[in-house]
């Protein structure tokens, strides 16, 4: 007896347990984020489905028809599927507050409600659809391409390589690591916020899918050890200050402590 | 010349020791020398070893150095990329460029030689400003060593060129935009700076010239230049011998310590292994300058958090803090007011009152006497207060230099944060200033109260008839020492205006200003306490204690 009830008391068993639990819900995250792509010609229903979804958690502000309400928010007619994907699948919007710009906060909607917005408001009128899985892979672009079109078009508010950095007013260019590929097209064809619209006539969807294959290969980690957030020599010079002359400055009190 | 003593223990190892110092100094009279250096007396002190900070962080400077210059190509050729890294493939840059990115991917161990290298000139230049601070804060600069402070100068200088030129050797984007400013900054020079961009560029910028003439720069004539002054300001250190921080039997006629061998050599020694490790370590776990991200330098791109290295940071930041609308076209020429004044004239003040300093404050003091005994900060108060709100000026600079970094990190406004700046780099310096004044003052008040009433022991007495007084135990002499012995300078008298035949004399207007500026320094002051204050405080004391005893006579808690 004494020993089943210590073994019940395993002293690894909270940890296994969480273990377990972790493992658990990745896989159900996996899962869940491969669901097949919506298909892009939408049903009656979805657009259905779509109407509610907007009049209870849209129409606020953007109202009921869609239309934009003066200096509140924009109209929606004509801005596609692409720009709801990647304003709800990011956590944009709905918008919790009026600010310079709007937060990506947790994702309000599961991917078939976003889908059942983005199919309403893309029946409003002609925009861009949401990217399929071909035109998004980065193993099919060109890095190098990438980097070269990333360094003219968008390193002067993302960043060198896409940590982000501050625009006017408070406004901001977001980093890019976390974001997915089809968010980063989205986001490269509707200029969402302060961002230009890049389109397919002055951008092409190989190059925008060189830009994908650039940015994935940042996420593979920096040569040269940790990079320190990319932001450049500022943090350099901060970790040289703190880190460097704090740690040999330390050791010149310890070596000074017998002082005569 | 000198005889060799026989060994302790006479080895087979000690006697070819013994026999090849003799060979050597029987040629060269080495000996004399060793001793005198073995047997000079240093001072300990943490704060001395900050200088060899930068004189280690040099060495490990040159060290990697001479590895890069092995595979870097000092050349503006073009050429496409064909090494190893996926993202630069087929891409056309300079043969600098292409061979920078080849001695980080593919020698080995090519990219933690550039990253100790780079890592060495933050803490290089870094060390040097620490070293300097400690200087000015103790008032190492006074007489007989304001030529060694001028020398000291010249090598913060150079090591903000040798840092600059090196940054500038990969010609990638960032350091590419970092030249395009400086080129900027040099043709708002008025009249000349157009010659000057144009000679130094060798044509329009960019150019075809620039990398190789700063190769030449970097690696021959900014380090010959250094490593020259360095030997004159060491050998300055060793001729004025070096300053002590007060305390019993220190003067400015003696130097209390003990002799460089073996102690400091040793530690020394150590500590060299000690910055290079530290540096070593910087450079194995942090990536510092990724020149692939930013690729090949081309005069379109400017990439977000564009900044130079820390020590330029804050030439940057006046640039950013500077309003942009003073620049006028007066008949066809264009003066750009708002860049000549951040980043020409504003540099130039800075520096120039940094270099001149030690005469600055000799005007106040008039004093001619050699210092060899160190101020502590708070018994020069007008001097520390100076050196924070100097300080409290850069830092400022040096934060609006990185402002999009600070907004994007923090949320804010970039345009509300410049404004800010704008505001506090004036407010914060003098703000900075009144408080280092009177916490300086506050603190020579607190020696002076420690020195007149000892410490405080935390035990409370009470006598027979009622009254409660703390035990204070006397400050130890070495205590007493360190808080007394220092001059509260008076400001300087001024001779009058008109000599004894009503004739205004010479040098009149010269000598009021010195007058003034010395007002300005000692008006007010803390006098040290004097011995007579000294002794009736401790017969104060004794009184009280024996009036005490008187009424409670058996009390064993009450000690003097």
């Amino acid at each position: 007896m004494r020993t089943v009830a210590l073994k019940r008391h395993h002293r690894a068993a909270p940890l296994i347990l969480m273990f377990a639990l972790l493992a658990g819900l990745t896989m159900a995250a996996s899962f869940a984020r491969s669901e097949p792509a919506q298909a892009t010609v939408a049903s009656e229903d979805a657009i259905q489905e779509g109407q509610k979804l907007f009049a209870a958690n849209c129409a606020t502000c953007h109202g009921l028809s869609a239309q934009g309400q003066d200096g509140v928010a924009p109209t929606l007619v004509g801005v596609g599927a692409a720009a709801v994907d990647f304003q709800v699948g990011t956590g944009r919007m709905p918008m919790q507050a009026s600010g310079p710009q709007a937060i990506a906060k947790d994702v309000q909607f599961n991917d078939k409600q976003i889908a059942q917005l983005a199919a309403y408001v893309a029946s409003l009128g002609p925009g861009p659809s949401v990217p399929d899985a071909e035109a998004v892979d980065a193993a099919l672009g060109d890095p190098a391409n990438g980097m070269q079109l990333f360094r003219t078009n968008c390193s002067m508010c993302h960043g060198s390589v896409g940590g982000g950095g501050a625009l006017s007013q408070g406004k901001y260019a977001p980093a890019l690591w976390a974001t997915t590929p089809t968010h980063i097209y989205e986001a490269m064809l509707v200029g969402p916020q302060s961002m230009p619209v890049f389109n397919d006539a002055n951008m092409t969807p190989e190059d925008k899918r060189d830009i994908i294959a650039f940015l994935e290969e940042q996420r593979d980690g920096a040569p040269g050890g940790l990079s320190l957030g990319t932001i450049g020599p500022v943090a350099e010079g901060l970790w040289a200050w703190l880190l460097g002359m704090g740690l040999i400055v330390g050791f010149t009190v310890w070596i000074g402590v017998r002082s005569s | 010349m000198t005889e060799v003593k026989t060994a302790p223990t006479d080895s087979r190892l000690n006697r070819a020791a013994g026999s090849t110092a003799s060979y050597v100094d029987e040629r060269t009279s080495i000996g004399a020398f060793t001793k005198f250096i073995a047997r000079k007396i240093f001072p300990d002190h943490w704060s001395f070893m900050l200088g060899e900070i930068a004189l280690y962080s040099f060495v490990v400077l040159l060290l990697s150095g001479v590895i890069l210059t092995a595979f870097f190509v000092p050349s503006m050729d073009i050429v496409e990329y064909e090494g190893e890294f996926a993202q630069l493939k087929g891409l056309e840059m300079s043969r600098a460029f292409e061979s920078t990115v080849h001695m980080s991917f593919e020698v080995p161990g090519g990219l933690l030689m550039r990253q100790i290298h780079h890592w060495a000139a933050l803490i290089f230049t870094a060390s040097i400003v620490t070293h300097m601070a400690r200087i000015f804060f103790t008032g190492a600069f006074r007489k007989p060593r304001e030529l060694n402070w001028l020398v000291g100068f010249t090598l913060m200088i150079l090591s903000l060129a040798a840092g600059f030129t090196g940054y500038s050797l990969p010609d990638d984007v960032l350091s590419g935009n970092g030249l395009r400013i400086i080129d900027g900054v040099i043709k708002s020079i008025p009249l000349a700076g157009s010659y000057i961009s144009y000679g130094l560029f060798g044509g329009e910028f960019p150019g075809e010239a620039l990398i190789p003439r700063m190769f030449t720069a970097h690696i021959l004539l900014i380090p010959a230049l250094i490593l020259g002054l360095i030997a004159l300001h060491l050998f300055l250190v060793f001729l004025h011998k070096h300053t002590q921080y007060p305390g019993g039997g220190r003067t400015d006629k003696n130097v209390v310590g003990l002799p460089l061998f073996p102690v400091y050599m040793a530690k020394a020694g150590g500590f060299f292994f000690v910055v290079f490790g530290v540096i070593a370590l910087l450079a194995a776990v942090f990536q510092i300058n990724p020149v692939w991200n930013y690729g090949p330098y081309d005069p379109s791109p400017v990439s977000a958090g564009t900044q130079p290295d820390w020590y330029m940071l804050f030439i940057d930041g006046a640039l950013r803090i500077m309003p942009g609308n003073f620049e006028y076209v007066i008949g066809g020429f264009t003066l750009s007011l708002n860049v000549l004044i951040p980043a020409v004239v504003l540099p130039g003040l800075f520096f120039g009152v940094l270099a001149l300093y030690p005469w600055i404050e000799a005007w106040a003091t008039g004093d001619r006497g050699e210092k060899h005994v160190l101020d502590r900060p708070r018994n020069a108060p007008t001097r520390t207060a100076l050196g924070v709100a100097l300080i409290t000026f850069y830092v400022v600079l040096v934060l609006e230099g990185s402002n999009d970094i600070v907004a994007s990190l923090f949320s804010l406004s970039i345009n509300d944060l410049t404004l800010m700046f704008r505001i506090t780099v004036i407010v914060l310096p003098i703000l900075a200033f009144i408080i280092a004044k009177r916490l300086a003052m506050g603190l020579q008040r607190k020696d002076r109260e420690l020195v007149l009433h000892g410490h405080e022991t935390g035990r409370i007495v009470r006598f027979d008839n009622g009254e409660y007084i703390e035990v204070h135990e006397p400050l130890t002499e070495q205590e007493r020492w360190v808080r007394v012995s220092y001059d509260a300078l008076k400001p300087r008298e001024l001779a009058p205006e008109l000599n004894d035949r009503g004739v205004r004399r010479k040098g009149y207007r010269w000598d009021r200003f010195k007058a003034a500026w010395s007002r300005f320094y000692f008006e007010d002051r803390v006098e040290p306490v004097t011995p007579a204050e000294l002794k009736a405080a401790e017969e104060h004391h004794a009184h009280e204690l024996e009036s005490g005893k008187k009424a409670a006579p058996e009390d064993p808690a009450i000690h003097p």
